[in-house]
This record gives structure tokens, C-alpha cells and sequence, in this order.
């Protein structure tokens, strides 16, 4: 469980602490205290340079050099019999320490057990592919050379999986804004009608609840409609327009022949529900 | 047998009915409204509905075509990408004239709550829309009512008016 703290100033508090939530760090057991990954360790150990190395939620973690990361990973999937390649990804740490670190979640379906390799990788290195060893290797690898911008060696064909070709930038870097830069805010428009039609079609309009009143192309303002780009800023505004069901020169909806009209004396009304 | 009473000599005696060009060819096109099949996202499961037996587009005329060649009206259901909006526009083009569009939902609308770098902040920005529809999703029924504005924004204009020009390029 949580521990408890006291919430009664917590309004004012809050201009004080972390913008985002920075998730807790569970607690981290020796290696040994696990035979198996003590096992997998001591054998992985006479292979590559363990930097650091734990046991946190289950998972063991081991923290290699980035250029090791193919060799730790064959070894462990041939020798050590961890068969799965669960997921592959990038975290973004260029603001404190100038780089990324690459993780690779593995599984062995026979001894149930989950291992995390870790590197890190400086922003200017380039990683190298695990894709012989593992296929799935080869989409995750291109998703993170898409969002976050790492250069993958020896993969087979290295190109965006989700943004576009010609886009600009890696969405999810943290100094990536949420809305896009300019290219990725106008990337439709120029694409498609040119730079020359950004005046006509104008910026991105972010703030969907914005309505501006007056703007009759854009809105009309139910039960006051006017036709399209009629100027009402001078109180020109008509009182009531309700809405029409019967088109002029339409079929006749209200008649006998259709639908009886809403008669408010002959219609009984419920004066609770039954 | 069965036995045919018409009576011919009614009306002066001539089966006929009069009315103008206009009225003949916008009832023609109002009451067979062939939208182009184009579900993007969670809009498009109540497009589905709104054609299928409950709702029943096909009493409307409407009836799905899954060519833009054969289709006069697009219905943009769902988040548009921006990745995707270069094909959204080239379907449009593909369109024989004259072509309506409905923009479905919060999204095709604004962007609705994708307020984000990979999302077109409203198909507007990429094609003339003649109805936009709120909702998120807009039930059949809005659906229903939003093609039904439609045949009357068609009944309104004379026939051979040109396609008004349109805001974009």
C-alpha cells in the first residue's frame, strides 16, 4: 500500500513539486537471492562486462556496454534458453545524461523467467541490430529509429514504420512538442496544396472549444442561424429561426396524410411517469 | 387477369406531370445520394449501422459505393491523420462532379481530442465540407439527419449552378 501523507495543503504544494509524475522506484533485491538468474549472471558474466546488475519485481536487470548488446543477447537466447524477444525500445535521457537507454525485455518460456538487458547509448552512436537473432527485433527497431531518432546498424531495410517518409523530427523526444514544429503543423498543407496555401488556409486552430460568435462562416448559433457569411456584428442578428422540418415545396410532412400535428389540448400529458 | 383500372382521362386527359428541370434532376440527385465508403475510425461502426437494416440508408437512396468513381458523396468518419490526408484528398479529386462532403464526428471536425502533431486538426483544412456533423460518436439517427439537411441543401440550389468556388485552393 501507498504511504499515507497528509493532503491538507496539497493545492498549495502543488506549484512546488514535478510537473509529471515520476513513478516511484521499486526495491531492488541482490542477484544472488535468485538461483536461476544467479546461474544465467555467472555464465553471461564470461561472455561481456556486466556493469550493474539486480533483481527488481522479478525481473532480473543487467546493465551491459552498448556495443555488447548482440553479444549478450545470443548468448542469452542460445545458451541460457531465453527464447522470447518480449519488447525492444528507446527511453529519452539526452537533457541529463546525452544519450538513450535501449532495453531489451527477454523471456524463457521454459524456465518462466524475465530478464532486462540495458545499455546506454550515446545520442551520437549507433546501435547494432538484433534483428538475425530476433524478427520481431526488425519492426520495434525501426519504431524506435522513428520516435526517437536512433540509428540502427545493420538492419535490414532502416526507414520510418509509422510517421510518414518525409517527415521531420521524432515525435516522441521530450523536446518534441505535443502539437508538432512547424513542419509537422503544416506538413498536410504543404504537401498536398503547397507552402503558397498556408495564407489561404491559415494555422492549425488548437483550441477546438474556441468560438468566436460573429464568425458566421465557421459557426452558426442554434436557433439564431443565418445564411453562411452574413455579417451580424452590427445587431443584425434575428431573434428566433427554429429549426423546419417541412421543406417549401416538399412533400407535406403535417397532415392527415403523414403524421397527425402536436395538439396541445387534445394531447394528455402524465403527470408522473408510469 | 388482373385488371388495370387507369384512368386515363383524368388530368385532361394525359398522363402527365409537369415540373421543371431543376426540381427533376435535384430530386435525382437528392434521393440517390451515393456515398463512398470511408470509415476511418470509431465514427465509422455508426456509419455502418446507420446503413445496415435498423436504420436503413438504402430508403434514403443512399447506398455505399466503394469506388470514388461511382460515388457523389463522402462521409469522413473518424480521425484523420496526417499521414493519411494525402490520400483523403486524392479520393476527393477522384470524385466525379458534383460531390458533397460530410465531416462525421468530433474528430473529422477539429481534430477533436487528438490535439496532437499526427492528427489533422479538421478535414476542413483539406476538403470543402458541406455538413459537419458533432458527435463523438454521432448516433445513427444524426447521421440520418445530417444526409437529410444534405437532400435539402441539394432541393435549395438550381441545378445548374456552379460548384460554388471552394475555400481551399
Amino acid at each position: 500500500m501507498r504511504k499515507y501523507s497528509p493532503k491538507n495543503d496539497v493545492q498549495q504544494k502543488s506549484y512546488y513539486t514535478d510537473r509529471f509524475y515520476i513513478a516511484p522506484t521499486l526495491d531492488k533485491a541482490p542477484v544472488t537471492s535468485d538461483s536461476t538468474f544467479a546461474s544465467d549472471l555467472s555464465s553471461l558474466s564470461n561472455v561481456v562486462d556486466i556493469k550493474d546488475a539486480y533483481i527488481q519485481a522479478g525481473h532480473l536487470v543487467i546493465y551491459v556496454d552498448s556495443r555488447d548488446n548482440v553479444k549478450t543477447i545470443t548468448h542469452l537466447k542460445v545458451i541460457r534458453a531465453y527464447d522470447f524477444l518480449v519488447e525492444l525500445s528507446a527511453i529519452d535521457y539526452i537533457s541529463t545524461r546525452d544519450g538513450f537507454e535501449i532495453f531489451y525485455e527477454m523471456l524463457s518460456t521454459s524456465k518462466h523467467k524475465r530478464i532486462r538487458v540495458k545499455c546506454f547509448l550515446k545520442s551520437t552512436d549507433a546501435i547494432a541490430s538484433v534483428e538475425p537473432l530476433f524478427r520481431m527485433a526488425d519492426w520495434s527497431e525501426r519504431e524506435m529509429y522513428d520516435m526517437y531518432g536512433v540509428i540502427v546498424k545493420n538492419h535490414p531495410h532502416m526507414k520510418r514504420i509509422l510517421m510518414p517518409d518525409d517527415w521531420q523530427g521524432h515525435p516522441l523526444l521530450k523536446t518534441y512538442p505535443l502539437i508538432g514544429d512547424e513542419a509537422a503543423q503544416w506538413y498536410e498543407v504543404d504537401k498536398i496544396f503547397g507552402k503558397e496555401a498556408r495564407d489561404i488556409i491559415g494555422p492549425e486552430l488548437r483550441d477546438a472549444a474556441q468560438v468566436d460568435r460573429y464568425d458566421t462562416n465557421r459557426f452558426a448559433r442554434l436557433g439564431h442561424e443565418v445564411p453562411k457569411g452574413v455579417d451580424i456584428t452590427n445587431g443584425n442578428e434575428p431573434e428566433d429561426t427554429p429549426i423546419r422540418y417541412q421543406e417549401e415545396g416538399g412533400v407535406q410532412l403535417f397532415g392527415k396524410k403523414l403524421v397527425t400535428p402536436f395538439d396541445e389540448i387534445e394531447t394528455k400529458q402524465l403527470k408522473e411517469r408510469r | 387477369m388482373a385488371q388495370h383500372k387507369v384512368n386515363y382521362l383524368q388530368d385532361g386527359g394525359a398522363p402527365i406531370v409537369l415540373t421543371t428541370v431543376d426540381k427533376i434532376v435535384n430530386f435525382g440527385r437528392s434521393n440517390s445520394l451515393w456515398p463512398m465508403t470511408y470509415g476511418l475510425a470509431c465514427c465509422a461502426i455508426e456509419m455502418m449501422a446507420s446503413g445496415a437494416s435498423r436504420f436503413d440508408f438504402d430508403r434514403f437512396g443512399t447506398i455505399f459505393r466503394a469506388s470514388p468513381r461511382q460515388a457523389d458523396l463522402i462521409i469522413v468518419a473518424g480521425t484523420l491523420t496526417k499521414k493519411h490526408a494525402e490520400f483523403m484528398r486524392r479520393l476527393y479529386d477522384q470524385m466525379p462532379d458534383p460531390k458533397w462532403v460530410i465531416s462525421m464526428g468530433s474528430c473529422a471536425n477539429t481534430g477533436g481530442m487528438f490535439n496532437t502533431y499526427a492528427t489533422v486538426q479538421g478535414v476542413d483544412r483539406i476538403i470543402p465540407v458541406d455538413i459537419y456533423l458533432p458527435g463523438c460518436a454521432p448516433r445513427p439517427e444524426t447521421l440520418q439527419y445530417a444526409v437529410m439537411q444534405l437532400q435539402q441543401k441539394i432541393r435549395r440550389n438550381p441545378a445548374n449552378m456552379r460548384q460554388k468556388a471552394k475555400r481551399l485552393v
